[in-house]
């Protein structure tokens, strides 16, 4: 491949498309979100791939090491557990709860957080500020204490986890996505903008939004990899997937007492925990590198 | 002649937090009046922090007085901070221009959204009218497509005056902007808006600190001090014979 462009091309490109040109230009962040979209296919698809049953017991073949060592089996790819459960199945199916809900967690977030916060930031005076210090002061505690004291009152469960992280998530988010609108709202082309007769709802949607929502991506990928942390570490503390829901934290806390008998049970979750987490934050480090870099330009 | 634009008594203050619960009340601008006619240029010239801005923002609307008047055409157009939001006859152009155009929308779509805001044309019409204010400002019909990152600082000028004009508007407010442009880039941009003013009718309220530039377009001139007028009248008998104190520090610098 050359190295110079011989004619100098164009770039009259749409932020957008300047936007993905300058990503693809970051590897690793390219890599994240590879594996990302492989996690969310996978999160989707898991029951239908998955070439055993989340719960088949296999008497035959208790604790089948991966089939890679001498004594594993073809049959179990990564072997099985003290029951006969193949761990591959189980590990596929682990990636809708812990990874699946993640994100529509962090979706649900999204939306509300962006709704208030918009609201927040449009909104002045007493009513604004009372906002904004009430979000300061949920914003000093960290969110996986606030997940498990809303927990406290809710009752473990998996779906009631889900709704601890939201509102563990929210304050940060809303707090977020004010201070964004808050700083483009005092920005020069928005005056121009009014000056031109725009309406408050144009000056959101034609003068705001299109220049944030890179950032409210931004934003949703820590909100997500928070959520994963969140909501494997509170299946691990036992408060929120129960067993035998194939949830990542709550298989490694399952098979916490084989790890000398069987490490595979217990480092497999924990290495695809680590993945999901990498690769979301590799894809919003990505993305916050190419909004510095525009800044910058 | 009638007056095409006419500042009466125009005042303006800020509150400022001097203490935790005291307020010191800032006059910004104090009973500024003048006249402009139609085809005439009026400079505004004056040292920092002399209201010279605020009085841009406040003809163009983007700031409401505290009294004061102002009339378009013999209609008053604003009353004691009371603004006719429909009117859009008093255009401004800001001083930085880059900044004063959304990054996420293109130049037709900017020019769009303000013929849709502003008036009733249909599509056909509104495409047709910013090809033609694109080309009365000496752009193409293609920059229509492009971003505002992708333009050299003159042609965002160009824009903005592109902007300012679309709205057939009789008075254009230039708050520094062409300060920022080098000097034959100015010079350009200065001739094009002597050539839209013979050829419309424009009337331009000139901000600036640029002396020459005052003396070479300007009919009127209006010197603020410490948001006062020291001096107000032709271009020309000022710069020849200049009576305050100010106005002779300001013109022997």
């Amino acid at each position: 491949m050359a190295k110079f462009n011989l004619f100098s091309e164009e770039s009259n490109k749409a932020p957008l498309a300047r936007f993905w040109r300058k990503f693809k230009s970051n590897h690793p962040a390219l890599v994240g979100l590879w594996v990302f979209i492989a996690f969310a296919i996978l999160a989707a698809a898991a029951p239908f791939i998955a070439p055993y049953g989340v719960n088949q017991q296999h008497s035959d073949a208790l604790l089948i090491p991966p089939s890679w060592h001498e004594m594993g089996d073809v049959r179990f790819l990564l072997g099985t557990d003290d029951l006969g459960r193949d761990v591959l199945s189980r590990l596929m199916n682990g990636a809708t709860y812990t990874f699946g809900l993640s994100v529509i967690a962090a979706l649900i977030t999204t939306v509300i957080g962006v709704l208030v916060g918009t609201f927040a930031g449009i909104s002045r005076g007493l009513r604004s500020s009372f906002l904004n210090h009430l979000l300061d002061i949920t914003l000093s505690i960290p969110s996986l204490l606030l997940a498990i004291i809303i927990i406290a009152i809710l009752g473990p469960g998996l779906m009631n986890t889900v709704w601890a992280i939201i509102l563990a998530l929210l304050p940060q988010f809303i707090h977020s996505v004010r201070n964004l609108i808050v700083t483009e709202l005092g920005k020069d082309y928005i005056t121009a903008f009014k000056l031109d007769g725009a309406s408050n709802w144009h000056i959101l949607s034609r003068g705001i939004f299109p220049n944030i929502y890179e950032h409210i991506v931004v934003i949703f990928t820590m909100a997500l990899s928070t959520a994963i942390l969140d909501i494997s570490a509170l299946g691990f503390l036992k408060l929120g997937a129960q067993p035998p829901t194939t949830e990542w934290g709550a298989i490694l806390a399952e098979n916490l007492g084989l790890i000398y008998l069987a490490p595979w049970t217990v480092g497999l979750p924990g290495v695809l925990l680590f993945l999901a987490v990498l690769s979301t934050n590799l894809v919003g480090d990505g993305l916050r590198q190419v909004l510095k870099a525009r800044k910058a330009d | 002649m009638q007056p095409l634009l006419k500042v009466q008594a125009l005042s303006k203050s800020f509150n400022l937090r001097s203490g935790l619960f005291s307020r010191k009340r800032f006059e910004v601008l104090k009973d500024i009046s003048f006249c402009l006619s139609q085809g005439e240029t009026l400079a505004i010239i004056g040292e920092t922090g002399s209201g010279k801005s605020t009085l841009a923002k406040l003809l163009a609307g983007a700031d409401s007085a505290d009294t004061g008047q102002i009339l378009l055409d013999g209609n008053i157009i604003e009353d004691k901070g009371i603004r006719d939001q429909q009117c859009r006859h008093i255009r401004m152009i800001f001083q930085d221009s880059e900044a004063s155009l959304n990054p996420g929308l293109t130049i037709g779509d900017m020019l769009d959204d303000c013929l849709q805001y502003n008036t009733s044309l249909d599509k056909q019409t509104r495409g047709e009218k910013i090809t033609a204010t694109l080309s009365k400002v000496g752009l193409l019909n293609d920059h229509q497509h492009y971003y505002p990152h992708m333009f050299s600082g003159g042609q965002l000028q160009r824009v903005a005056l592109a902007r300012a004009l679309i709205l057939d508007p009789k008075v254009v407010v230039l708050d520094e902007a062409l300060s920022s442009l080098d000097p034959s880039v100015r010079a350009q941009t200065v001739n094009l808006l002597l050539k839209l003013q013979q050829d419309t009718g424009l009337s331009y309220i000139l901000i600036t600190h640029h002396l020459s530039l005052v003396r070479h377009i300007s009919d009127q001139l209006v010197v603020l001090d410490h948001g006062e007028i020291v001096e107000y009248g032709k271009t020309e008998d000022i710069f020849q014979d200049p009576q305050s104190n100010v106005t002779q520090k300001l013109l022997s610098c």
